[in-house]
């Protein structure tokens, strides 16, 4: 199968769904000529033109905002948030408004629309362009939030979210972008709420999502060097989440390891144990273990930067304290 | 501009009395616990609302804010469904969910109205610029109040709208108050309408308790941005005759402000004058309306209490599911 970069995923996904229905448009900060920060449309100016690539002014709210209304009286738009940091700027129109209007409004109005953005530490860009927020969103009800981690599931999940008829937030990596992944030529979407295991295993699952899968793949290929075999299961979307694939994986293993780069406090991590504890507890044979970010800003110095995010090394430790 | 016909400034008058009538009843209601949570009347700032929708078509989108029932009914909104929401019922616009903040009507191009104070100013660019993208000639007024012209995201709206020449017409709402802070001692300037200016798009400041000047100037707006040529900016100067909501006495104000604004600026009663004077219509048939209006409240009181609640358990089931 050919491969493609994680963000030539991304667009394609565009590309598929603009072609699709004149009714989806993209809008952001620097995706007219420039690209998108990552590049990621490059070229889709010259292709759809400024009607349907909208670069915009530094103006997250205004950005939204112009989502939201376009989704209430009839198009599909793709808004992009330049880094998840920057959502805060926004956060009245992502939660008081996208969230709210279907479900407070008694259904007379829907908000098909996506909020495209990225999260994540690794690039030396300190505190104020690193932080993983997910937690944010899926806190709030009404909101969808994916994070794939593959181009595979970057360019069907993308697509299955422009066709949601409710706003979706959707969490890419900065590390990633470049990773290449095998791509079907044939056109394909994924459903949301259904997780996939990347990797099968007896002894333990580990469950992780964006970057943090190819770290647990990765102390997945150390440990079965040691006799011990992971399960390696990707939720793919955290809302809504495959929590009856997550007990059957408890249910083979018995032993649960969650990992997530963001700040364990709060994290999706202790939810997803809160959640194991309350539906498999029965299952299990010993205690869960989170791997999760130090409970820290983001530094810029390298070393201190990746002492804040959980690496191979920390995820065998956890999988073997319980093992 | 043509001479406005008898039958539009008929029908004006008729939205001015629908509007005022309701929210008095809604008061009432509210005193009564039929109503609970907020309630924020527009008494005595019908003439925006009334001027201003009664410039537009059927197919235009309004959006509103958390004072926003003249809004709703000015375009048009179904009494019954209101009132009904009002009083938390199944049958009413947000089917119990949304109270006085959230009505909203698809039909109407009624995009709703909004609890957050600013919150409906930047969608309003997404509606312009889906009129644009449709080019079928439709414009959005979004309505927002002088505590709203404070608010960051208006800088960052009217600042879009105007470099996509987006067909959006804005309609600051100065009653003067926002809560009990007077837009004297909020805005800088105190000229809402002169940052137009700043933004190269045409500002205008209206009597907003003339609904006549209200009309016009909105209406010279719509035809400005159907044309092509982007938003404009309107401040409409009216009063907020009771205080932020019913149980608010409204202890902040100047002595004296609110009984000078209510025997003078009344938009209702100065309205009601000058079509007798002019002899559009006669006291008996304003009676007339009146009347009918009141049929048509009590109508929609006795559709809102005789409907069901929602239901807990399909509530429970849709949390769950």
């Amino acid at each position: 199968m050919r491969e493609l970069d994680y963000r030539d995923a991304i667009k394609e996904a565009c590309i598929e769904e603009m072609d699709r229905d004149p009714r989806v448009f993209l809008i952001g900060e620097d995706i007219g000529v420039y690209g998108g920060a990552f590049r990621a449309y490059s070229g889709l100016l010259d292709k759809y033109g400024p009607e349907r690539v909208i670069n915009t002014p530094i103006s997250e709210q205004a950005i939204l905002g112009g989502a939201i209304g376009a989704a209430l009286t009839g198009y599909r738009p793709v808004a992009e948030i330049m880094f998840i940091d920057f959502c805060t700027l926004a956060m009245d129109q992502i939660v008081n408004q996208a969230a709210k209007i279907k479900y407070m409004t008694g259904d007379a109005l829907n908000v098909p629309m996506v909020l495209r953005t990225q999260g994540g530490a690794g690039r030396g860009i300190a505190a104020q362009h690193s932080q993983s927020l997910e937690a944010w969103f899926y806190h709030i009800p009404g909101l969808k939030v994916v994070m794939p981690a593959t181009s595979y599931d970057v360019k069907g999940l993308l697509k299955t979210a422009i066709r949601d008829n409710d706003p979706v937030v959707f969490i890419e990596h900065k590390m990633i972008y470049l990773n290449k992944g095998p791509v079907p030529e044939e056109e394909y979407t994924i459903p949301f709420g259904v997780a996939d295991i990347k990797r099968e295993g007896k002894d333990v699952t580990i469950f992780a999502y964006s970057n943090m899968l190819f770290k647990a793949l990765e102390a997945a290929d150390d440990l079965a060097k040691e006799g011990i075999s992971c399960e390696v299961f990707d939720p793919r979307t955290l809302v809504p989440l495959d929590i009856d694939a997550l007990i059957n994986s408890v249910k083979k293993t018995n032993k649960l390891v969650v990992v997530s780069e963001a700040a364990e406090r709060g994290s999706i991590a202790s939810d997803i144990m809160a959640i194991v504890n309350d539906k498999a507890f029965d299952y299990l044979d010993g205690p869960i273990k989170r791997v999760c970010g130090l409970n820290s800003a983001i530094p810029y110095n390298s070393k201190l930067e990746q002492a804040c995010i959980p690496h191979k090394e920390s995820i065998i430790k956890a999988v073997k304290e319980i093992i | 501009m043509e001479k406005l016909s008898k039958e539009l400034q008929v029908l004006m008058l008729k939205k001015l009395i629908e509007i005022r009538r309701f929210e008095e009843r809604t008061v009432q209601y509210y005193q009564r616990s039929k109503i609970w949570g907020y309630l924020h009347p527009y008494i005595g700032e019908e003439a925006v609302a009334v001027g201003a929708c009664t410039a537009i078509k059927k197919e235009d989108y309004i959006i509103s804010t958390h004072r926003g029932h003249g809004h709703a009914i000015a375009k048009g909104a179904d009494l019954n469904k209101m009132m009904a929401e009002l009083f938390g019922k199944a049958t009413g616009y947000c089917k119990g969910r949304g109270g006085s903040m959230h009505i909203a009507d698809t039909e109407l191009g009624m995009l709703g109205a909004n609890g957050i104070v600013g919150g409906g100013i930047p969608i309003s660019v997404g509606a312009g610029l889906s009129c644009k993208m449709e080019n079928k000639g439709r414009v959005i007024l979004c309505f927002f109040g002088d505590g709203a012209a404070n608010n960051g995201v208006f800088h960052e709206s009217v600042n879009m709208s105007a470099m996509f020449k987006l067909p959006v017409i804005y309609i600051c709402e100065n009653n003067l108050y926002a809560i009990s802070m007077c837009s004297r001692d909020s805005v800088a300037g105190n000229d809402i309408a002169g940052r137009a200016k700043g933004y190269g798009i045409p500002g205008y400041k209206v009597d907003g308790s003339d609904v006549i000047e209200v009309f016009e100037t909105v209406e010279k707006a719509v035809d400005y941005a159907r044309k092509g040529n982007g938003p404009s900016l309107i401040e409409a100067s009216t009063y907020i005759f009771l205080g932020h909501h019913p149980n608010d006495p409204a202890a902040y104000r100047p002595k004296g402000e609110a009984e000078h604004e209510k025997s003078k600026r009344d938009c209702l009663t100065n309205f009601k004058t000058k079509l007798i004077n002019e002899k559009i219509i006669t006291e008996a048939q304003i009676d007339e309306i009146e009347k009918d209006t009141e049929k048509r409240i009590d109508a929609a009181v006795e559709f809102a209490e005789s409907s069901p609640e929602p239901e807990l358990e399909k509530f429970l089931s849709e949390v769950m599911s």
